[in-house]
């Protein structure tokens, strides 16, 4: 599993108690917030399936840089 | 400044009593009620001569040189111990106390050996001064009865000795050892004309006793009998500078005393608002790094990391860095550039290396070392409180009822404020200690905790979560102060959440191995004992729920009321002297200074408008993303300024890799680090003796560095990185550290109010320092939060994915120690080495025995990341399936085996908690023997300089 792959689940995962919708808004946030644009990149790159449910939720919020 | 003695007053200062007139020798003087005569005298500017008497001390009485008379009163009371009166009326020269000060001075000299002329302390001695003082012109007694000359001298300290023969036996060194340091550690051994000083048994010498040289008693001795062994040597200091300590975040003031450019001794500056005149052994004694042979003072560079290192001028050497640079930028993009500020340099430098990075490189890949240790800090206290950065002064501690350690050691980490801090336990302040470890805070001499939760590694946020269910179940949450200043909404999801049965000490025990009644009484103690303080170090952040426990710890401050006064807070320990500065001057990515987001497009407009380029909207590069991209090819070049990533970061193989896949690396130091084993070029740094700026330390304030000599490299670094910053075209041209601070004030609203004319002038500032709070802020959120309402954050524990299993059964937690500093660049290169040679396992007995383990042992340490070998320590210090270690020996590189599992939401890592297996070893691992070849090849410098 990629590095950015981890990240974004274990984002996820410690986001999960703020219920389902916080979770994937706050995971897309804190992505956007923090990481570079090619770990962006990445992790839209990535098959989806191994995400989680919130995590892939969340990168569909997520869009390249121009 | 000349060389003038620091004042002394003779007993401490009183505070907060009415004002009480009396006279001395006719002179009116205004104290407090309370003021000892002494310092009365003192301050009405005459001095009465005194032996066992400093104002760092509780009035002892005892030498009888300081005697009175007072109108209306009979005998003559000695002044350290009489308080003043409303129009008392105090005589300090008289004819009966002429000749009693006199007596008593014969008796002293008559056992003191009078070789002033050869001793250490000529001219800077309190019995000298004290016997001009007193008009001594004989010694009736002769020195022929039986005396202390012959007594041997103690020289097994490195940094001081210890001659008993000149002792006077005022027991200001024992006193300053228990109220000064707290560590009880010397005594007063033997009656009468017996008593002798001793460190200990009577077998033991200083080093072998619990002395932990932090040099209170070195301070505190009038005559040579204490003397640091540098004076010894050198002589007299001539002239003292007064600046800032380089070592860890307390941010001590000392007077750098010096003969000619030739540092003599570190004293600790009694003004000084962080130490208040007390040190530790770092920053006392262990500044010989900064002569030391091994230090680099000219420009190198080479072509490929596997040649030996070629010497050139700084010319060359700056054309060649800006060359590359340039060149790596035209090929691969801005974003292929980075760099990393370093939190033992200034907020000048800090600020300056991140500018480059941003304004020069074009990209946003800018970092610093509190990736690796609060980063979660940062995140945590910003997204409850609205600020990175801890609420309280250090001198709040004395007014707390509880305090409550987590993760931190003070005693070896912070030791200045953990003086204060035991100071304040002494007085019966109650303490809660969260560690797995035994540390010191637990149970030392007349400290006891109430409470110590050994937790499981990893458990810190399922620990902070029963407390708070405690705390919530029990209604013993303080509503009232939710209500007005936190966010009641958020707070009862919060409630909720702690509240259900799944949080409860007794279900959480499984997971934390806290006795629950041991957890709920702690809790109970915290939420009703009064003013509640919070401290914590890395045994907070590193972990992979780093910020989840920054934000339970916040959230518990809040649910009892304790934040926004004197005595309660949330602090941060920070572990180098300038992470929260270096955090300040933006050296995050995703920030620019002042923690505003680089996406802001308002504050990117300002620094555009200020350095006349365009900035880049997107967060760049953390560290460890830096080390990933390199690896994949992205990321080319990067400039380390003052910090060690192969040796501090986890994952040494990765690190390395990472370091070795790069087309350039600039590595600005002052020795050749293990980073440097894998730089293009090597740019000599200067110490903090050599230059000009400003740290900022735990408390957000923000002191002086001031140049104490020239730099032997030539440059401070802030020269340095304006010289590369120059090369690559930019038009920089500071003039002084001064400038580059009002640049800063100009940019970030919370530095608005902060000059270096206004630092040197005040001594320091916390921040913010703005219209809002003209004078700084020693304590934060006093009236509201800086985010408005406090946030109540949901924190559910999540266990560590570093799983143990019978291959590796143990959790390695790792930390610091006393006498050595970090990654030990600097102290490994000072004789603190004989405390501490080498980095060692602590194991438990019982862990120790199940493998035939003894201490002295060469263990073997393997990790699913890698093995290196290094000698036991056996111990009960840490508990059943805990292992623990340093990381200051690059022999050893404990990182080699710790993984990269990160905290959440800031990739901090996760040291605190790697799963090992421990064996006997018969040698070093090969790693180890790899690694010392290829450090010994990467550091060739060729004899001549090439054609």
């Amino acid at each position: 599993m990629s590095q950015v792959v981890y990240m974004a689940n274990q984002i996820a995962r410690n986001f999960a108690a703020q219920g389902e919708a916080a979770a994937v808004a706050q995971t897309a946030q804190h992505i956007r917030e923090f990481w570079d644009p090619r770990m962006i990149a990445a992790i839209l790159a990535v098959d989806p399936e191994v995400l989680s449910d919130t995590a892939r939720a969340a990168v569909r919020q997520l869009t390249p840089d121009p | 400044m000349g060389y003038e003695p620091q004042a002394d007053f003779g007993t401490p200062e009183v505070t907060g009593g009415p004002d009480v007139t009396l006279t001395v020798d006719g002179r009116a003087v205004t104290v407090p009620a309370g003021t000892s005569v002494m310092r009365a005298a003192a301050l009405s500017g005459g001095a009465i001569p005194k032996l066992c008497a400093s104002d760092n001390l509780a009035a002892f009485g005892s030498c009888r040189l300081c005697l009175v008379e007072i109108d209306g009163l009979r005998g003559t009371p000695a002044s350290c111990t009489t308080p003043v009166a409303q129009g008392m009326a105090v005589h300090t020269q008289t004819p009966r106390l002429e000749k009693l000060r006199r007596g008593v001075m014969e008796l002293y000299i008559s056992d003191h050996p009078l070789d002033c002329l050869t001793c250490s302390a000529n001219n800077d001695c309190e019995l000298q001064d004290a016997a001009a003082q007193v008009g001594l012109r004989d010694v009736r007694y002769g020195y022929a009865g039986e005396n202390h000359l012959d007594a041997m001298a103690d020289v097994s300290n490195p940094y001081f000795d210890f001659d008993p023969s000149k002792c006077i036996a005022c027991s200001r060194c024992v006193r300053a050892c228990e109220e000064v340091q707290g560590t009880f550690a010397l005594t007063i051994d033997g009656r009468g004309f017996a008593s002798k000083v001793s460190a200990g048994q009577a077998s033991d010498d200083f080093l072998a006793s619990e002395c932990v040289s932090c040099g209170a008693c070195v301070q505190a001795c009038p005559t040579a009998t204490l003397n640091e062994k540098a004076v010894t040597a050198i002589g007299k200091p001539e002239r003292a500078v007064v600046t800032t300590c380089a070592y860890c975040g307390v941010g001590c003031t000392f007077r750098a005393e010096l003969k000619g450019e030739q540092l003599v001794r570190m004293v600790p500056w009694k003004d000084g608002k962080a130490n208040h005149g007390h040190s530790c052994v770092k920053g006392r004694f262990a500044w010989g790094y900064a002569n030391h042979q091994d230090r680099i003072l000219a420009p190198m560079i080479r072509e490929t990391i596997d040649q030996p290192w070629r010497e050139v001028s700084w010319d060359e050497a700056l054309r060649y860095t800006a060359d590359r640079l340039n060149a790596i930028k035209a090929q691969y993009g801005a974003r292929a550039l980075g760099g990393i500020t370093s939190s033992r340099c200034t907020n000048e430098e800090a600020y300056l290396v991140q500018k480059l990075v941003r304004a020069g490189f074009g990209s946003n890949n800018v970092d610093t070392c509190a990736r690796v240790c609060h980063s979660p800090t940062g995140y945590g206290l910003k997204t409850t409180f609205g600020t990175s950065a801890g609420t309280q002064d250090f001198d709040s501690v004395m007014d707390a009822d509880v305090i409550m350690v987590i993760g931190a050691n003070p005693t070896d980490a912070h030791p200045v404020f953990a003086s204060q801090m035991k100071r304040r336990l002494r007085q019966g302040a109650k303490m809660i200690v969260i560690d797995p470890r035994r540390i010191d805070l637990v149970r030392s001499p007349h400290v006891q905790a109430q409470h110590h939760l050994a937790l499981q590694p990893g458990t810190n946020v399922a620990v902070l979560t029963a407390m708070a269910h405690v705390i919530v179940t029990e209604a013993l949450a303080d509503e009232d102060f939710v209500r007005e200043r936190c966010d009641w909404d958020e707070y009862q999801d919060w409630a909720r959440f702690v509240a259900d049965a799944r949080h409860s000490p007794e279900v959480l025990e499984a997971v934390t191995r806290v006795p629950a009644a041991e957890l709920r009484a702690a809790a109970r103690l915290f939420a009703t004992g009064g003013n509640g303080a919070i401290y914590y170090g890395l045994g907070v952040t590193e972990h992979s729920q780093g910020s989840s426990t920054v934000m339970a710890i916040a959230n518990l401050a809040m649910v009892t009321g304790n934040v926004g006064r004197r005595g309660v807070g949330v602090n941060p320990l920070r572990g180098q002297n300038n992470v929260q500065g270096s955090c300040d001057m933006g050296s995050f990515p995703h920030e620019l200074s002042g923690y505003r987001h680089i996406s802001d497009a308002s504050t990117r407009a300002l620094f555009e408008a200020d350095w006349g380029v365009a900035l880049d909207p997107e967060p760049g590069l953390r560290i460890p993303n830096m080390l990933d991209a390199a690896v994949e090819g992205s990321f080319r070049a990067l400039y380390v300024q003052g910090e060690d990533i192969l040796q501090s970061d986890p994952n040494t193989h990765h690190v390395a890799a990472g370091l070795a896949a790069m087309d350039l690396v600039i590595v600005h130091d002052l020795f050749l680090n293990e980073t440097a084993n894998y730089a293009h070029v090597f740019l000599p740094g200067s110490t903090f003796l050599e230059k000009n700026g400003t740290f900022t330390n735990a408390e957000r304030r923000i002191q002086l560095v001031r140049k104490v000599m020239e730099p032997a490299n030539g440059f401070e670094d802030w020269e340095v990185t304006q010289k590369v910053a120059k090369a690559m075209g930019l038009d920089w041209d500071y003039a002084h550290p001064a400038e580059i601070m009002a640049e800063i004030a100009r940019l970030t609203p919370s530095f608005a109010g902060v000059s270096h004319e206004r630092l040197d002038r005040e001594g320091s500032l916390q921040w913010p320092v703005n219209e809002a709070h003209p004078d700084g802020s020693p304590i934060m959120h006093v009236d509201g939060f800086v985010r408005g309402k406090g946030r109540f954050v949901v924190t559910d524990y999540v266990p560590t994915d570093e799983k143990t299993g019978p291959r590796f059964p143990l959790l390695l937690t790792t930390g610091r120690i006393l006498s050595q500093y970090n990654v030990g660049a600097q102290t490994r290169r000072t004789d603190n080495v004989v405390w501490h040679e080498e980095d060692v396992l602590e194991i438990h007995p019982t862990d120790a025995e199940n493998r035939g383990i003894v201490t002295g042992d060469l263990v073997r340490l393997a990790s699913r990341t890698g093995e290196t070998t290094l000698r036991a320590l056996v111990t009960d210090r840490v508990a059943p399936g805990v292992v623990y270690t340093t990381f200051h020996h690059p022999g050893t590189q404990a990182n080699v085996v710790t993984t990269e599992f990160s905290d959440w939401a800031t990739n901090c890592p996760e040291y605190k908690v790697t799963a090992v297996q421990v064996s006997l070893s018969n040698g070093p691992s090969e790693w180890q023997e790899r690694y010392a070849e290829q450090a010994a090849h990467s550091r060739r410098i060729e004899a001549e300089p090439a054609e």
